[in-house]
Order: C-alpha cells, then sequence, then structure tokens
C-alpha cells in the first residue's frame, strides 16, 4: 500500500514537472495552455495522494475547469497565432534559466536539509473529504471565509468595471489602435 | 511517505514557474507562470496538512483560500491584459515601456 502511493506519487510528480517544462519551453500559446492542464491535473493527483480528497476535486473544477477556460479565452481574445512562435521567449532566456535554478537550488536544498528525516503517515491521518473540510471550514474558519468571499465579489466588480472601459475613456493609447476594437461599440452607456 | 518529496516537487514547480514569469514575452504566458507557482505554495500546504495531522486541517483549508485568491487573481489580470490589448494592440511585456525607469526622460513621452 505505502509502495504503491510513493511509487504513483513519483510518476505524478514527473508528470507534473515535466508537463511544466514543456509549458514555459512550447512555442506554441495554445499548447502551453493545454500543457498546463496537463501539470494542473497531476498535481489535483498528488492531493488526491496526500489525503486532500476535496482540494484535489476543487483544483479541477477551479484550476482545469475555470481557470485555463479563462486562459484560453484570454489568448482567443487578444487574437494569438495558433501556430509556432519561435520568438515567443527569444530573450532574456539564459539569465531567466540561471533565475530558476539558483531557486530550486536554494529552495530543494533547504527543504530536503530540514525535512530530511521526516515521513507523511497516511495510514492514520485523516482524509481531507467534504464532510471533513465543511465541518472544518464553517466551524473554524468561517471569518476568512467570509472576508474571501468579499473579496471575490470584489475582484469581480473590478473586472466588470475594467472590462467596460470604453477605448475612448482611456486616456491616450496607441493612435493606429483607436478605432479598431471589435467590441467597444456595443458596450457602452456605462 | 518522505515529507521532502512533495516539498522538492513543489520547490521544483515554482522555480519552473518563475522561469516562465521571467522569460516569457506574451502576458497569458507570464500569468500561466504565476499559476504555477500558486499551486507549488498548494502543494506545501496540504503536505504540512497530512504531515502534521492538523486536527483543524488548517493546511487544506488554506490551500482552498489560495485557489480562491488565485482565481481573483486571473479574473482581474486577464481583464487588465484585454485592456492593455484593447489599448496597445498587443500584450508582449517587454514592449510595454510605458511605465519603464529611464535614466533621464525620453523626448517624446508616449501617452
Amino acid at each position: 500500500m505505502n509502495l504503491v502511493v510513493q511509487v504513483l506519487f513519483v510518476l505524478l510528480g514527473l508528470v507534473a514537472v515535466g508537463s511544466a517544462l514543456l509549458m514555459v519551453t512550447s512555442a506554441n500559446l495554445v499548447h502551453a495552455a493545454l500543457w498546463l492542464v496537463v501539470s494542473l491535473g497531476a498535481v489535483a493527483g498528488v492531493f488526491l495522494l496526500l489525503a486532500a480528497e476535496f482540494v484535489a476535486w476543487v483544483q479541477v473544477l477551479i484550476y482545469v475547469g475555470a481557470v485555463v477556460v479563462l486562459l484560453l479565452f484570454a489568448l482567443m481574445l487578444t487574437r494569438a497565432p495558433t501556430g509556432s512562435q519561435p520568438e515567443l521567449s527569444a530573450r532574456r532566456t539564459v539569465p531567466a534559466a540561471v533565475v530558476a535554478m539558483l531557486v530550486a537550488a536554494l529552495l530543494g536544498t533547504t527543504v530536503v536539509a530540514g525535512f530530511s528525516g521526516a515521513t507523511i503517515d497516511l495510514r492514520h491521518g485523516q482524509v481531507g473529504s467534504a464532510e471533513v473540510t465543511g465541518g472544518s471550514l464553517f466551524r473554524t474558519w468561517v471569518l476568512p471565509f467570509e472576508v474571501l468571499s468579499v473579496l471575490l465579489l470584489a475582484a469581480l466588480v473590478g473586472a466588470i468595471v475594467l472590462s467596460r472601459l470604453r477605448s475612448t475613456e482611456l486616456s491616450g493609447g496607441d493612435p493606429q489602435m483607436a478605432g479598431s476594437p471589435p467590441d467597444s461599440s456595443g458596450n457602452g452607456g456605462g | 511517505m518522505p515529507l521532502w518529496w512533495p516539498l522538492l516537487l513543489a520547490a521544483l514547480l515554482f522555480s519552473i514557474g518563475v522561469y516562465g514569469v521571467l522569460a516569457r514575452r506574451n502576458a497569458v504566458l507570464v500569468l500561466m507562470g504565476v499559476e504555477l507557482m500558486l499551486n507549488a505554495a498548494n502543494i506545501n500546504l496540504v503536505a504540512f496538512d497530512a504531515y502534521l495531522r492538523d486536527a483543524l486541517h488548517s493546511g487544506q483549508i488554506f490551500a482552498l483560500f489560495v485557489i480562491v485568491i488565485a482565481a481573483a487573481e486571473i479574473g482581474l489580470a486577464l481583464a487588465i491584459v484585454l485592456l492593455v490589448f484593447r489599448t496597445h494592440g498587443h500584450i508582449e511585456v517587454d514592449r510595454l515601456r510605458a511605465l519603464a525607469d529611464r535614466d533621464e526622460a525620453p523626448e517624446e513621452v508616449r501617452r
């Protein structure tokens, strides 16, 4: 049982890291978004292995369902070319890779040196099912939950206000783009 | 399962997200890197929840909160990205230099 969990964890971790690497190096925008789906799905599997069942399904619903669809819509609305674009990360690749490797080395050595002896006992823990998580959320963490709902409402209102701005109300902008936005005619009046 | 396995996975995903944020030019791809970094933080929270066997499940609850904040962030950020596209015609972050820190003032300040 324990060996199965460990093998599954290693496989899911390899899938997550590999698809994340393909995501940040892909020359195709839509392929990058789809590799993000694979990576987030593998992370949801990792959550399942770590006895966080409800978080795993929320991850699938919110991230894989909603966030990636939003990203694909943003790619579509910004008229992203669907073909391959080799100049997508042409400059700054080497310094960015150096910084990322330094971050990986620093964080990796820190966590391995700090927690090398500790093991997670998954057999005696409580599975974070919907019942357990809901009870904990609404008994103990009600105030942050409500604050978070207000934050979500504020973000929603902010996104609506931002996307209702007409291009003539914006202060300036490039003159060649002033008349061309196709979606600015129907949403005036606000 | 050793505790450092999920922590190392989270560190690797976080640094890949750092690379994505630093190297990509398209603003949507930069946002994807941010999402990857938030997910790595979630792995840490869930792993320590399982390690400490917290009776209140604070790790998993905070992972849920991070997911909600990420959803709010991506909604606002995509609205801003669409607004930038409508005013500038592109969303390449290294060409958006109107707020850049320059040594001297440029001759023609872009509106």
